[in-house]
Formats: structure tokens, C-alpha cells, sequence
């Protein structure tokens, strides 16, 4: 056993109410230089919908993830180290900027500055690259918002797999749900595999997924082996850039800002340990439905005394362990079942889990009446469909899928018995296998969802990691150019663009 | 003192050395100052039209030619002898493989010359640099097909050893070096001074991602063994914070207050 420690992180869809909150404070914090205006390490896509960039669910078209060979041995789908190095010169699964969005923005100074006319002033768009005028804007971060769009175009969403999906496309039968997407922090991670350069890693400390800016060549192979599309390549830099995890905020015990500004309240934030010796045997179990399971059993238990034990060995901070024993990540993956992988079948392990959402009653209309299963709702009767779901969580098995949305409503059923009856219904939680405490417990952390309950995260621990004395006079955060002086410009020595760096001033 | 100056002396004895120095030396102080800056550029993401065929086109073609330079150029003339190649065979193996090589990048070259010309993505976000390097190896390509005209009119190889003499001298330190190439044809001597340039050139532009593009394949193939790259901060090894930790857990001290490390 090997025990390391990463921050984790569930996002409960059931109350995602699709703001984008999470996506524009990202953006204002990460991603508003030049080369990644087109980039969002957060979005939030409406489902059904082929998402952003358009079809990245589609690994026969980008070749993202794992592929298991007979022998079953794992090496990324578009191919073993030597098939990466001989695509060096022209990458054939990479998406062309046009399958993010040609990002652009309005001449809104024009509204201002406009001579005087006949016509009111308009704010036409131009591109972000050329600076050219766009006559039409044919793409953007969140094209499909709130089922925008021909159902036969978001119909071709990988989800609807072995889903009868036609009847989907009428009103009556319509669904829709929210999917906030950042990258994964995956314990087997096929960017990090991919680079030819080694510039991608995860921390020990805490499971981050970095890349390093100075080891980056721009191979661009990190690219199409993520399965989730979240490396984004910086034009104007020549490097590739990805979600941090806030790690400047999560070491020092802060949220990741999508999380801490989320409205709906969403997302989690916890300690997890696992055993890194179990990565390479889970990601490669046989069935793709059995890898939901197998990156369970790489998680450990904090409260066994025998990790806690393994855990203080190999070094992780007693505070990590406490953290770990009430992490609200642990509880929802682990202990309630009801948060899951995003498309375990890519075979990175994910470690941002998603908590299905419940949905309205889908024939209740025309039934007039609730389809009810041993006096609960059936949840296959969802108006979202369960296999849709599990399509996406769990690789197509619907079980884990049906007994999540189950305790969810049973939450609910036992929850108005509380409040409405005073009854404390413990009836409702046997019959999906939990105890009223546990409800009450997972009501106060799922829909309370106080601050102090959504993050349980320790800080790092910099006495471990650094010696004061080295970096007494370093430059602290740069943009990527360590002591330099960020001159990276085009009139520099070395080409690119010089930025003009200005004190802010006060104005009296 | 300058009575028998030669132009010849300064561009065959004097320019290699300082091209070798310039790439040298260049080369290592940008990756040791400025490694932010050290990348491909590439810029398939903004238009992948003509950058795949260009750019595999031109990269396999000058990959070859480059190591057919290399190797025909810098291989003794006595190993030559030794192995009992005629000249006039090496000559005609340069040709032939040189040859299609030189046309397969010069086709690639020029597919992406005119796409960072034209293309109004790549145009834009091109720097000086960028487009006067891709000019200036495409000339040095056309150049150096040219030559290929008058090589074929003096198929003994006595040519081809001149110019390895030259390079054999250059790097063994032979000050006389320039004298073996003084009287060769001009387009030979263009493409020979347009070489240098490009070494003079190469660590301030993108091409310093050649070395990366060699450093690569051995990183990634050979002394990488796995797949997947962790990075611990803490000040020592796994194992080695285990027995400390035993050792610890032996002197009886209370374990639960044990400061992790």
C-alpha cells in the first residue's frame, strides 16, 4: 500500500441551476490573456448536446483516454509512445480552434465613439485573432445554452448510446440537464502520458494536475489525449494551459473560485486517500462497467486504523488524515453512493464526481397519476432518461445509477415526513438501505450544504515542501517566465510580443 | 596586414566559427534564461488546412537531408576508403536520396510558407522571425536543389570530397580550411553562407525547437520508463521518509503527535 492524498471534488447536478458563475469568475481569475481567450477550464454545457468543443465525448473521432489492449496492457488511444512521437510533426486528432468557438468580441467602443449618422450605432463582433469583422458567429463557449439548437444536431450527443432517442426530440418528452466540466485531476492521467516532453505531472501533496510551462514544447499531444478536452493550447504563448485547481487557493485551505462562488451551492471540495499502487490495476479492469468499482477500491477508507496507520508512514499530515475522515467527497462517493466518475470508460480515474440529477415524473401527466414502486417513486419513470445518465457515469451501467437517484428521493420522502409530519420515517431509509441519521446527515451536507460542510481542505504543508532560506528573494507567482521579466515579446531578444508593464496609480 | 584579404577567408575560415559559437552558446543561454520561450510555435490549433501534409512533408524531407549532411559531410575520408565506397557511389546515393528528400521538404515548405503568408490567422500571429526563417530555408532548399545541376555534371566525387574536407577541417581546427572550397561553383558557396546564417540565427528564433524534436524521442522512449510523471515537493524520497518513520515508531515516542514529513 501506498498512500498518497488528493483533494477531490463532487458536484451535485442536482442543484446545478446553470449560471455559469463557476465558468466567468474562472474565466476574470485564469483565462483572460491573450492565446486562451477561446479556452474555459470551467464551462457548463446544457444536456442533451454535443457540448464544447462540439462532440468531445466522441473518442472515435479525438482518440482521448485508454484503450485496453488483449494482452491487457493500457497505452492512450491514439497510440503507444512511439505512434505519439511519429504524429510529432501534425497531430491528426487535435481540434482546430473552429471546434471550440473563433473567439471574439464586440466593438463596443464604437458605440460610443460612432460619428453622427442616420443609423444607431451597432456593436459588430471581430475575431480575437485576426481582428477581422466576423459577419457570423457560428459557435460560442455554451452554443446549446438551455437546448438552443435542432434536436437532430444535440441529438448526436454520445449519451443517447443504446438510448431509443426519438422520442426525445418531441416537446412533451423533452430533458435537459446541466454539466459543469474542469479537468479531472485524474489518477491515471492520458494528457501527462502523452507528453513527450514531461512537462505534465500530478502532485503528490494533493493530486494536482500541472503542467510546467517551462518544460512545455508545444507537441500538442496532451491535446487529443485528454478525453475530456480540457487542455487548451495557448496561440499566443506556443504552450498548453490548464485548470490549476486554484492550487494557490487550495494550498492555503481556500476553495478552487468556481467552487467557492458557485450559487447554487454545488460543488465539494475533500480530502481523499488512495493507494497509488491499485492506479494501474483499476484503470486497466476488463469490463468498462467494472471501472466504477475498480477506482472505489483504489480509494481508502480514513477511518480504518490500518491506513491511518499506512497514511502517517508514508508521510501524509495528520491534519490531511482528519480532513479525510470528514470529507464531504469521501461521504457522497463512498459512503452514500450517489456521486459518480465522469465516463469511467476513458480509463483516466477521474477525481471530480458528479451526483446525478433527479428529474421530473416523466408519464405522470399522462398516468395521472405518480409511478410509484414499493411506494416510492420509480426512478426509471425519470423524465431524464437513467440509461442516459448512466452513459455518462458509469460507463453504461445503470444500477448505481438507479440506487443513487433512489436515496436521493428517499432523502426527500424522508425529509417532508420530518418536517411536515414530525415523523422520522426510518422506514423510508431501510428500504434503500440507510439509517435516518445518515439521511439527516447527507440532507444537511446535500441540500444545506453549509460552507463549512461543502469544504473540508487542509492546507499544504510548506515546511515539508520548501526551505524558507531558498526562496527568500525568488519572484513568487510568475507567468511562466520565472525571474525573467516577463518580456516575451516580439521586440525582445528571443520574439513575441512586448507587454508594457504600468504600476496602477492613484488618482487624487 | 590586409593585403591578401580574401572575402572567401572570412565567410569558409572565419564565419563557421562564429555560426558554431552564436548556435552554441545561444542555444544554451536561451534555455537557461528564457525557457519559457522554448517551443515548437506551432500553430496547427488555428488552421489545420495545408499544415499536415506541409509540415510532415517538410519535416521528414529535412530531417533526411539534414542527416544526410551530416553524415555525408562529417564521415572521414579514410573510413570511405576503408570500406571500399567509391566516391562517385556516395555522390550518386546523395543524389538520389538527397534529392527527393530536397523536393519533398521544398513542396512542404512551400505549402507552409504560403500558408503563413496568406492565411490571415497564421498571417497575424506570425512574428518577424517566424516568417524570415521560413523564407530563408526556403531558399536555402531551392538553393541547394540547384546545386544539385551542377553536382551532376562532375560525378567522380571530387567535388563532394572538397566540400567533406572543408567540414573535416572546420571542426578539426584546420585555419587552411577555406582554401579547399575558394574555387567551387557560387551556387555552392550561397548555399554554404546561407547555412551559416541560419546557424547565426537558429537560437533566436523557433528553431531551437529542433533540439527538443531530438531530445524528445530519447526523454520519452528511454529514460522515461512509465507512463505517468509524479512530482513530490517533499524534501526526501518515499522510502526514506518510511524509516525515519519506523525508526521513529521504535523509540517509543507517542505516534500520534509524530509531525508527519
Amino acid at each position: 500500500m501506498r498512500v498518497r492524498a488528493q483533494i477531490g471534488k463532487v458536484l451535485n447536478l442536482d442543484k446545478c441551476i446553470g449560471c455559469h458563475t463557476c465558468s466567468v469568475t474562472c474565466k476574470n481569475v485564469w483565462t483572460t490573456r491573450e492565446g486562451v481567450e477561446y479556452a474555459w477550464f470551467n464551462n457548463v454545457e446544457t444536456k442533451p448536446g454535443t457540448g464544447y468543443p462540439t462532440d468531445w465525448e466522441n473518442q472515435k473521432r479525438w482518440n482521448g483516454g485508454w484503450v485496453r489492449s488483449a494482452s491487457g496492457k493500457l497505452h492512450p488511444k491514439q497510440g503507444a509512445k512511439w505512434r505519439i512521437l511519429a504524429n510529432i510533426f501534425a497531430n491528426p486528432s487535435m481540434p482546430e480552434i473552429d471546434d471550440y468557438y473563433e473567439p471574439f468580441d464586440f466593438d463596443y467602443d464604437h458605440l460610443k465613439s460612432a460619428p453622427d449618422m442616420d443609423h444607431f450605432p451597432t456593436a459588430r463582433p471581430r475575431s480575437a485573432i485576426t481582428g477581422e469583422r466576423m459577419e457570423k458567429i457560428e459557435k460560442g463557449p455554451n452554443w446549446e445554452e438551455i437546448l438552443g439548437g435542432e434536436f437532430s444536431k444535440r441529438s448526436q450527443d454520445y449519451n443517447f448510446e443504446n438510448v431509443q432517442k426519438e422520442i426525445y426530440g418531441e416537446y412533451e418528452n423533452t430533458f435537459m440537464m446541466y454539466l459543469p466540466r474542469l479537468c479531472e485531476h485524474c489518477l491515471n492521467p492520458t494528457c501527462s502520458a502523452s507528453c513527450p516532453s514531461g512537462a505534465i505531472y500530478k502532485r503528490e501533496e494533493d493530486g494536482i494536475v500541472l503542467i510546467d510551462q517551462e518544460k512545455c514544447r508545444g507537441w500538442r499531444m496532451c491535446i487529443s489525449g485528454c478525453p475530456y478536452k480540457k487542455i487548451y493550447y495557448n496561440w499566443e504563448s506556443g504552450k498548453s494551459e490548464k485548470c490549476t485547481f486554484c492550487y494557490p487557493r487550495i494550498e492555503s485551505g481556500q476553495p478552487t473560485v468556481c467552487s467557492e462562488t458557485c450559487v447554487g451551492r454545488i460543488r465539494y471540495l475533500g480530502v481523499i486517500l488512495y493507494d497509488a499502487d491499485k492506479i494501474e490495476e483499476a484503470a486497466s479492469a476488463e469490463r468498462e462497467t467494472d471501472l466504477y468499482g475498480a477506482q472505489m477500491d483504489v480509494f481508502l477508507d480514513p477511518n480504518d486504523p490500518e491506513v491511518i496507520a499506512a497514511a502517517r508512514r508514508d508521510g501524509i499530515p495528520e491534519d490531511w488524515i482528519e480532513a479525510a475522515k470528514v470529507s464531504p467527497v469521501w461521504k457522497m462517493a463512498m459512503d452514500w453512493k450517489v456521486a459518480f466518475p465522469l465516463h469511467p470508460e476513458y480509463r483516466t480515474l477521474p477525481m471530480v464526481w458528479y451526483i446525478p440529477p433527479l428529474s421530473p415524473i416523466q408519464n405522470a401527466a399522462q398516468a395521472g397519476q405518480i409511478a410509484m414502486s414499493d411506494q416510492m417513486p420509480d426512478v426509471r419513470s425519470l423524465r431524464i432518461p437513467v440509461k442516459y445518465l448512466a452513459n455518462m457515469l458509469t460507463a453504461g451501467d445503470e444500477e448505481p445509477i438507479v440506487h443513487a437517484l433512489e436515496r436521493m428521493s428517499a432523502m426527500r420522502l424522508y425529509m417532508r415526513a420530518l418536517s411536515v409530519d414530525g415523523v422520522r420515517d426510518e422506514a423510508i431509509a431501510a428500504r434503500v438501505g440507510m439509517s435516518g441519521r445518515m439521511i439527516e446527515d447527507m440532507y444537511k451536507i446535500m441540500a444545506i450544504a453549509d460552507y463549512e460542510d461543502r469544504f473540508a481542505i487542509p492546507t499544504a504543508h510548506r515546511e515539508q515542501n520548501e526551505d524558507g532560506a531558498d526562496i527568500r528573494g525568488g519572484c513568487g507567482f510568475t507567468d511562466g517566465n520565472g525571474c525573467s521579466s516577463g518580456e516575451t515579446g516580439k521586440t525582445t531578444l528571443f520574439g513575441g510580443k512586448k507587454k508594457n508593464f504600468a504600476l496602477p496609480t492613484e488618482t487624487f | 596586414m590586409f593585403g591578401n584579404f580574401d572575402i572567401n577567408f572570412i565567410i569558409f575560415g572565419v564565419m563557421p566559427y562564429i555560426a558554431l559559437t552564436v548556435f552554441l552558446v545561444g542555444s544554451v543561454v536561451r534555455y537557461e534564461r528564457d525557457p519559457f520561450t522554448w517551443k515548437s510555435s506551432s500553430s496547427q490549433l488555428l488552421r489545420r488546412k495545408q499544415l499536415v501534409w506541409g509540415s510532415i512533408l517538410f519535416h521528414v524531407g529535412i530531417l533526411t537531408v539534414f542527416f544526410g549532411h551530416l553524415i555525408g559531410l562529417f564521415t572521414p575520408i579514410w573510413v570511405l576508403d576503408a570500406l571500399g565506397v567509391p566516391y562517385g557511389l556516395k555522390q550518386w546515393m546523395a543524389v538520389l536520396i538527397g534529392g527527393p528528400a530536397g523536393i519533398a521538404a521544398l513542396i512542404g515548405s512551400t505549402m507552409l510558407l504560403h500558408r503563413r503568408l496568406v492565411d490571415p490567422r497564421i498571417r497575424v500571429t506570425s512574428t518577424t522571425p517566424d516568417i524570415v526563417i521560413m523564407g530563408l530555408i526556403w531558399l536555402q532548399l531551392a538553393i541547394g536543389l540547384l546545386t544539385i545541376t551542377q553536382t551532376l555534371q562532375h560525378m567522380d566525387g571530387s567535388e563532394m570530397v572538397r566540400f567533406m574536407t572543408w567540414s573535416q577541417s572546420v571542426v578539426t581546427w584546420n585555419v587552411n580550411a577555406w582554401v579547399t572550397v575558394v574555387d567551387v561553383h557560387w551556387l555552392y558557396k550561397l548555399h554554404i553562407f546561407l547555412g551559416l546564417i541560419i546557424t547565426i540565427l537558429f537560437p533566436f528564433t523557433r528553431l531551437v525547437h529542433i533540439w527538443s524534436g531530438f531530445a524528445a524521442p530519447v526523454r520519452y522512449l528511454l529514460t522515461r520508463s512509465g507512463y505517468q510523471i509524479v512530482r513530490s515537493r517533499r524534501r526526501r524520497p518515499l522510502e526514506e521518509r518510511r524509516h525515519a518513520f519506523d525508526k521513529r515508531q521504535g523509540e517509543s515516542s507517542p505516534a500520534t503527535t509524530t509531525p508527519a514529513e
